[in-house]
C-alpha cells in the first residue's frame, strides 16, 4: 500500500505562501500604491511642499505633445524589437536544433548576451556605433553613409533597436530551443514520410506545435520592451535626439528625476501600469484561444 | 600559535575599529570624473592627513544631473550627505528647498569659523546668495565658456588669427573643414549654456524677465524675441548642413571630439582644461568666446557654470564642524589656487587669484586667465549677472530638444527656440507653484 503524508492544518498552506506573498506585497502592491498616491499630488523635487491637486497631473499629460510622441514612439520600438528578436532567434533555434557538430559551443554563444546588463549591453553597442569613435560607425562613414544617431532619429532609434534585440534574442532562443524539443520526434518523421518538404513540415506542423512557446515569448518581450530597455536607451540615446528615443518609461524617468516632477511622473507610470495589464489580460484571454496547446 | 595569531589580529582590529570611532566622517557626493574626479580625491586625503578629526569621503555619483538627483532622492529617503555639489544650474532649485539645504553662512557661524563673503569673486558671490546677501552655498569649481582652439589645425588650414566673432568663426570653420577636418570644423558642448544662457550675457540680450530670474520666481523667458539668438540659431542650422559645424550632445560628452583632434574649434567650460592638457596631443589654447559685431556693447560679461557645495540639512552640530573646517580648507588662497591651476576652473577667492599671480602662472600658462578677463570684462547688467530659473536642468533638456529639432531641419530657428520658451514657461509656472 502506498504510503501518504496529508496535511490537515488549514494554516499552513498560507503560511507557505506568506514569504512570496510578502514578496508581492513588499515589491508591488506597496510601491505601486504609493506611485497611485504620488500621481495626485503635485511636490517640490526635495518633498517639502505638497498639495493635492485630484486628476490635474493626468490633465496635463493630456495636453502634453510630448506624451503622445512618446506612445508613438513606445508602439514603434515595441514593434520593432518584438518583431526582429522573435523572428531571429526562431531561426537560431531552428537551425540549432538540428543535429551539427558544435551545436553545444553555438548554443552556450547565443545564450551568453543575455547574462549581460542591459546599460552595459547598450555601452557595447555604443562603442560600435558612436559617431566619432566607434568601430563600425567609421566603416560606415567610409561607405559613405552620414552615420549619426546624435541628430538622426531613424539613426538613433536603429541603434536602440538592435541592441534591444541582441539582448532578447537569447532568452527567446532558449524558449524556442525548449519548444523544439518538446515536439515529438514520430510527428515530424511521419510527416517526412508522407513526403512533406521541410518548410511545409515547418509551417505546418512545427511552428503550430510552438505556438503556445510564441505566445508567451510575445508577452514576455513586450513587457521586456516597455521596461527593461530602460538602460540600453539610457547608456545609448538618452532618449533623443529631440525625444526620437524617448519611450513611455524613459519619459517617466525624465520627468520624475532629472525634471524633479514626481506627480507628473507618477501619473505616467500608473498609467503605464494601467496599459501593461491590459496588454497582458488582453494576450491571454483573446490570442490565447487561438493558440494550440 | 594560531592562537597567539588570532589574538594579535584581533587586537590590531579592534585598535583599528577604536580609531576610527573616534573620526566624524563627512560624506561628500561629488560629479567630477576622470582626472578632476582624482583631483577631488586628493583634496580630500590632503585635508584628511591636515588633521585627525574628520574624515572627509568622496564619493563619485555620475554626471551633474545624476549626482543631483542622488542626493535630492537620499534626502527624501532620510540619508542626505553632508555636502553636495550641485551645478550651477540646480541653484535656484537648491534655493528654494528650504528644510533640505543648511545655509553655508549660518553654517560657518555655528561652528565659529571665519567666513567673508567679501573675499570671493563679486560674479561668483552674486550667484549663490540670496536677495540679503547671505551666501547659501559654497562655491566651488565655478567655470565659464570659453573658445578651446587647436592651434596645429588652424594652422594647417591657414587661418592666421584665432577668430573674435562669430562670422570669423564661420569662415575658419570652412576652411578647417576643407583642410581635412571634414567631419566637424567647430563645435559646442553644453549646447544651451553655451549658445542660450552665455550667448545672451556675452551680447548684454535678456532671456528671462526679472533680471533673467534673480528678482523673482515669476519671471518669463523672452530668449525667443531675441533677434540676435535666432540668427545665430539659424547659422548654426545652415552649417550643420555640411558639418561645419557638428553638433556634440546636450551635455560635455562631445569634450573628447575636441582632445582626439576630430573637432579643432569647441566651445565649452574652462574647466575642460585638464583633461585636455592630459589628452590633447596637439598645440591648443583658450579664447573668449567669440560674438557678433553687429550687437552694439558686445561683448559684455560671461556667466559662470560649473558647481557649488550645498550642505545638507539636518545632521548633528558636532559634524557641520568638520564641514566648516573642511570648507576653511578648501578656500584658504593655496589649495584653491593649486585646484584652480589644475582644472582650469575660477579662481573664486581674490586671494587665490593674487596667490596664483604672484606664482607667475598666468604668465606660464596665459589661456587660463582668459575665463577670469571673460567673467570681469565689463561690470554686470540686468542681463548678465546671472540666471536663476527653477527646474533649470529639466528645462535645459527641453531646450535642447528644440535645438535639436532644429538642427536637423524639422522647425526652423524660430519655430524651435519658440517652442523652447514656451516649453520653458511652463516648467516655471510650475516650479512657482511648488516653491511657494
Amino acid at each position: 500500500m502506498e504510503k501518504r503524508t496529508t496535511f490537515s492544518h488549514k494554516l499552513l498552506p498560507y503560511l507557505l505562501l506568506a514569504p512570496q506573498l510578502f514578496v508581492v506585497l513588499v515589491f508591488f502592491y506597496w510601491p505601486a500604491g504609493q506611485a497611485v498616491f504620488q500621481s495626485f499630488l503635485l511636490q517640490d523635487a526635495f518633498g517639502l511642499s505638497t498639495q493635492f491637486v485630484w486628476f490635474e497631473n493626468y490633465a496635463a499629460l493630456m495636453q502634453d505633445k510630448t506624451y503622445f510622441h512618446a506612445i508613438w514612439v513606445t508602439v514603434v520600438f515595441s514593434s520593432l524589437v518584438t518583431l526582429f528578436s522573435l523572428s531571429i532567434a526562431l531561426l537560431l533555434a531552428v537551425q540549432a536544433d538540428k543535429s551539427l557538430r558544435g551545436a553545444g559551443i553555438y548554443k552556450t554563444l547565443l545564450i551568453w548576451p543575455y547574462a549581460v546588463a542591459p546599460v552595459v549591453g547598450g555601452v557595447l553597442w555604443l562603442f560600435m556605433f558612436q559617431p566619432s569613435l566607434g568601430l563600425l560607425a567609421g566603416k560606415l562613414r567610409a561607405y559613405g553613409i552620414d552615420w549619426n544617431p546624435y541628430l538622426n532619429d531613424t539613426h538613433a532609434m536603429l541603434l536602440v533597436v538592435m541592441a534591444a534585440v541582441w539582448k532578447q534574442v537569447s532568452y527567446n532562443f532558449l524558449f524556442f530551443l525548449a519548444g523544439l524539443q518538446a515536439i515529438p520526434k514520430s510527428l515530424i518523421e511521419a510527416a517526412a514520410i508522407d513526403g512533406a518538404h521541410p518548410m511545409k513540415r515547418f509551417w505546418s506542423i512545427i511552428f503550430p506545435l510552438l505556438s503556445p512557446t510564441a505566445f508567451y515569448l510575445l508577452t514576455v518581450n513586450v513587457v521586456y520592451v516597455f521596461f527593461d530597455t530602460f538602460g540600453i536607451i539610457h547608456a545609448v540615446t538618452g532618449g533623443g535626439p529631440a525625444g526620437a528615443t524617448t519611450t513611455l518609461v524613459y519619459k517617466v524617468y525624465r520627468d520624475g528625476t532629472a525634471g524633479g516632477d514626481l506627480g507628473l511622473s507618477s501619473a505616467q507610470s500608473v498609467i503605464l501600469m494601467g496599459v501593461v495589464i491590459a496588454l497582458t489580460a488582453i494576450q491571454f484571454r483573446f490570442i490565447e484561444k487561438k493558440v494550440n496547446y | 600559535m594560531f592562537k597567539k595569531c588570532s589574538v594579535a589580529a584581533f587586537a590590531l582590529l579592534s585598535s583599528m575599529s577604536g580609531a576610527a570611532f573616534a573620526q566624524t566622517e563627512i560624506q561628500w557626493w561629488h560629479a567630477m570624473a576622470g582626472v578632476n574626479g582624482e583631483r577631488i580625491v586628493k583634496l580630500a586625503n590632503d585635508f584628511n592627513a591636515s588633521q585627525k578629526d574628520y574624515k572627509v569621503v568622496p564619493t563619485f555619483k555620475g554626471g551633474y544631473a545624476d549626482t543631483m538627483n542622488a542626493g535630492i532622492a537620499a534626502f527624501r529617503a532620510g540619508g542626505a550627505p553632508h555636502i553636495l555639489q550641485v551645478f550651477e544650474v540646480g541653484t535656484a532649485t537648491m534655493m528654494a528647498a528650504k528644510g533640505a539645504i543648511k545655509p553655508v553662512h549660518e553654517m560657518m557661524k555655528d561652528a565659529g569659523e571665519p567666513f567673508d563673503p567679501k573675499s570671493y569673486l563679486p560674479s561668483v558671490t552674486g550667484y549663490y546668495s540670496n536677495a540679503k546677501g547671505e551666501m547659501l552655498s559654497f562655491p566651488f569649481n565655478s567655470s565659464t565658456v570659453v573658445m578651446w582652439v587647436n592651434k596645429d589645425a588652424l594652422k594647417k588650414a591657414g587661418v592666421d588669427a584665432i577668430p573674435a566673432t562669430w562670422p570669423a568663426v564661420f569662415e575658419a570653420g570652412k576652411k578647417l573643414k576643407a583642410a581635412g577636418y571634414d567631419k566637424c570644423g567647430f563645435s559646442s558642448s553644453w549646447i544651451t549654456w553655451v549658445n542660450i544662457e552665455n550667448f545672451s550675457a556675452w551680447h548684454n540680450q535678456p532671456l528671462a524677465t526679472k533680471a533673467n530670474g534673480l528678482d523673482g520666481f515669476d519671471t518669463e523667458l523672452v530668449f525667443n524675441k531675441n533677434a540676435t539668438l535666432v540668427k545665430h540659431l539659424g547659422n548654426l542650422v545652415e552649417l550643420q548642413k555640411d558639418k561645419t559645424f557638428d553638433y556634440s550632445g546636450k551635455t560635455n560628452e562631445g569634450e573628447g571630439r575636441f582632445s582626439s583632434g576630430e573637432c579643432p574649434i569647441m566651445l565649452s567650460s574652462s574647466g575642460f582644461y585638464g583633461s585636455a592638457k592630459a589628452n590633447a596631443k596637439f598645440d591648443f589654447t583658450a579664447a573668449p568666446m567669440p560674438y557678433y559685431p553687429d550687437v552694439a556693447g558686445a561683448p559684455q560679461n560671461s556667466i559662470i557654470g560649473g558647481a557649488s557645495l550645498w550642505v545638507m540639512n539636518g545632521k548633528p552640530a558636532a559634524e557641520y564642524k568638520g564641514v566648516a573646517k573642511f570648507m576653511s580648507y578648501l578656500s584658504s588662497p593655496e589649495v584653491q589656487a593649486w585646484w584652480s591651476q589644475e582644472t582650469g576652473y575660477l579662481p573664486i577667492t581674490q586671494a587665490a587669484y593674487d596667490f596664483s599671480k604672484k606664482q607667475g602662472f598666468f604668465e606660464k600658462v596665459p589661456l587660463a586667465e582668459v575665463s577670469i578677463k571673460e567673467m570681469i570684462n565689463k561690470a554686470p547688467t540686468e542681463n548678465s549677472r546671472g540666471l536663476r530659473l527653477g527646474n533649470l536642468v529639466q528645462m535645459r533638456d527641453v531646450w535642447a530638444d528644440e535645438i535639436e529639432q532644429a538642427l536637423t531641419g524639422k522647425k526652423s530657428a524660430q519655430a524651435a527656440l519658440d517652442a523652447a520658451a514656451e516649453r520653458g514657461n511652463q516648467i516655471l509656472r510650475q516650479f512657482e507653484r511648488t516653491a511657494k
